[in-house]
């Protein structure tokens, strides 16, 4: 990252840069130079920012009307969709917020599978990310909580009953996690609490991720340095801003579709009945995002096993930047991973829609067979395969990857073009 | 590649879309409701003999507690004139208090007040139902699997129990009820209502329009949600075509054979 020192033209901006140089980090912003190849799938970091704020302003303005109590929480909320001003679709663009923020973070991470964007040097962009993304799964499960219906209380149950499986300090844990002997109104509170306290670490993380990314720069589809930065890079302004607002625009249409006219698909109806818990639901399943790892979890005969290899799903990819052997980053040159690559993708929706199925018969066996699928892509498939593979000819550099007789050479070209 | 890429996207969607519509009973008799689709409108005169029906039927066990008697007539409802508002709103009896005195009083209803439950708590509304209690309806809608062509079908799926099938005293058949079996006895028969409007009250009739005005009850934003749905959506498309072309020319500065 060759940039000039910045110097504020006027005396009064020189003075502030001086002693604060917020200046020289919005020149640093603007200018900051980007691959000009990156496609639309880069697009979903400026998404993700959007999707974040959208939740804490929304969730700001609803904590002003929710009432954090076990009698008066769904009360509360049936206030806010009725007498509150706009009141539904403040709760609407919240609760589908939550929903649009995981499908984009999910096509943010199989993104950074697909083109290496977790090898060396970006393990720490990676790491954050992954510490956003458990913040986010634990921000999500205590919002779902918050309206205090039927599988707001039973999902709270089930998950903090996991906690149980420790052995020796299990209980004490659940029960100290409770505050009570079971889920309860000093639950709920805590929880209000957390999920309001969440989103602002996810914040924190959120700069130093970009500081991270601001290091080494973007990756970028053909997963190569930069090799000359006037030629290959463009700045961030206007080129790439302009460039995520518009994909940024198809994505709120997407966005506005749901919280206008389907504000409830993606919800469970059991939770317009108020939390009951003398009634135990039929089937109690969480949101879609975490349905995966809840397959994972039921996979497992016993309760323990289940608990470690639900988090060991997720803490794997800690560790993914030094289980990928291979030197290519990008897998538009590695013809094998790219394979694996899919068939992971695939394996990660069978075990989300087992996930949603009762834990019996075929899809018990489907959920083991995914599971295992999934941890043998990591520790066996990766490692392997960067080894063992061929890979194809990585251009010399962005703006001029001439290698006749590259396969992947029209690809990409093309997704340059896109641009 | 890219199709492939947007196969998946789409795989994806119907994944998610798939595993939520899991059923286990059988499916419920699909209704082509006024209020379905992205410009759908309740029809007004239904939901007025739909609130006829829930008060002269319904509601001397079901509760709609988190409505108001000023909603029925706020626009995209029943739309009651305030006159009919006040006057429906005067017809209950609402416990108010404590006065200067310390003592709890009833007045008539203001259409300021929430609808009057018909049993002071959930307990006593069980106790009278033979232990199952007659759920609140605000929300009845939104929290069935199936939404209003559940209820619309449950109202109209009571049948004799098929040969093999014994029921306790109390409880009823229903086809598409979960589990078939429903304490609520079967409430609807031809001319039990006569709708100042003059429609025929058939069983059909009043199930249809008692579950529009309960789909309004649970969603009472709806129809200005479809509107500014209608105008977001446009303005989103207009400004996205808007960057679309800026971008197309911002970028044509950058050397165009990369």
């Amino acid at each position: 990252m060759s940039e000039q020192e910045y110097v504020p033209k006027s005396k009064a901006g020189k003075w502030f840069n001086d002693r604060l140089p917020l200046l020289s980090l919005a020149s640093h912003l603007t200018d900051y130079p980007t691959p000009k190849n990156l496609n639309y799938w880069w697009t979903f970091g400026g998404i993700l920012t959007f999707c974040l704020l959208t939740q804490i302003i929304t969730g700001i303005v609803l904590a002003m009307h929710y009432v954090a109590h076990a009698d008066l929480a769904f009360a509360s909320v049936e206030h806010i969709m009725r007498d509150v001003n706009y009141g539904w679709l403040i709760r609407y663009i919240h609760s589908n917020g939550a929903s649009m923020f995981f499908l984009a973070v999910y096509i943010h991470i199989f993104r950074s599978l697909f083109y290496g964007s977790y090898k060396s040097p970006r393990e720490i962009i990676w790491i954050l990310g992954l510490m956003i993304y458990l913040l986010m799964m634990a921000a999500a499960f205590m919002g779902y909580v918050l309206p205090w219906g039927q599988m707001s209380f039973w999902g709270a149950t089930v998950i903090t009953n996991l906690f149980s499986a420790i052995p020796l300090i299990g209980d004490s844990i659940t029960t100290w996690l409770w505050g009570a002997y079971s889920v309860d109104n000093p639950t709920l509170t805590r929880f209000f609490s957390l999920h309001y306290l969440i989103p602002f670490l996810i914040l924190g993380l959120v700069v130093l991720h970009i500081w991270a990314l601001h290091v080494p720069g973007n990756n970028n589809p053909v997963g190569i340095d930069i090799k000359k930065p006037s030629k290959d890079t463009v700045p961030f302004h206007p080129y790439i801003t302009i460039k995520d607002a518009f994909a940024l625009l198809l994505f709120m249409i997407i966005f506005a579709g749901f919280v206008f006219f389907a504000p409830n698909v993606l919800g469970h109806s059991d939770n317009y009945i108020q939390a009951n818990p003398m009634v135990t639901p039929a089937h109690i399943v969480p949101e879609w995002y975490l349905l995966p790892f809840y397959a994972i979890l039921r996979s497992v005969p016993d309760k323990l096993g289940g608990v470690i290899l639900m988090f060991g799903a997720i803490f794997i990819l800690f560790v993914l930047p030094w289980l990928d052997t291979s030197k290519v980053r990008s897998a538009v040159f590695r013809p094998i991973y790219r394979q694996f690559f899919w068939i992971l993708v695939i394996d990660v929706l069978v075990l989300g829609y087992v996930g949603a199925m009762p834990a019996e018969g075929i899809y018990l066996v489907l959920a083991r067979v995914g599971t295992i699928y999934y941890f043998l892509h990591f520790i066996v498939i990766l490692p392997v395969v960067g080894y063992l593979e061929k890979t194809e000819p990585v251009p010399l550099s962005i703006s001029d990857p001439v290698l006749s007789g590259s396969a992947d050479y029209s690809m990409a070209k093309k997704d340059n073009e896109k641009i | 590649m890219k199709k492939f890429k947007l196969l998946f996207c789409i795989l994806l969607s119907l994944t998610i879309f798939n595993t939520l519509k899991s059923a286990e009973q059988i499916d419920p008799i699909k209704v082509d409701w006024s209020f379905k689709g992205l410009l759908g409108k309740f029809d007004r005169a239904s939901l007025q003999r739909g609130y006829q029906v829930y008060n002269e039927v319904c509601a001397s066990c079901h509760s709609m507690q988190y409505l108001s008697y000023r909603n029925l007539g706020e626009p995209g409802g029943p739309e009651f004139s305030e006159e009919e508002v006040k006057a429906i709103a005067a017809g209950f009896e609402v416990t108010d208090g404590p006065d200067a005195q310390g003592e709890m009083f009833t007045r008539p209803g203001r259409p300021s007040d929430k609808f009057v439950s018909p049993y002071p708590n959930v307990n006593a509304a069980a106790a009278a139902n033979g232990g199952a209690y007659p759920p609140d309806m605000s929300v009845l809608v939104k929290a069935r699997k199936g939404g209003a062509n559940y209820i619309y079908s449950v109202l109209v799926g009571y049948e004799d129990p098929p040969p093999g099938v014994t029921l306790d005293e109390g409880v009823y058949y229903n086809k598409y009820m979960i589990g078939n079996k429903i304490k609520m006895p079967n409430n609807l028969s031809d001319g039990l209502v006569e709708y100042a409007d003059g429609t025929e009250a058939t069983v059909d009739q009043m199930a249809k329009d008692v579950t529009t005005f309960l789909s309004w009850a649970a969603e009472p934003e709806l129809e200005s949600r479809h509107k500014t749905g209608v105008k977001v959506i446009l303005y989103l498309v207009l400004l996205s075509i808007l960057v679309f072309l800026s971008m197309k020319k911002i970028w044509s500065r950058v050397n165009p054979e990369i």
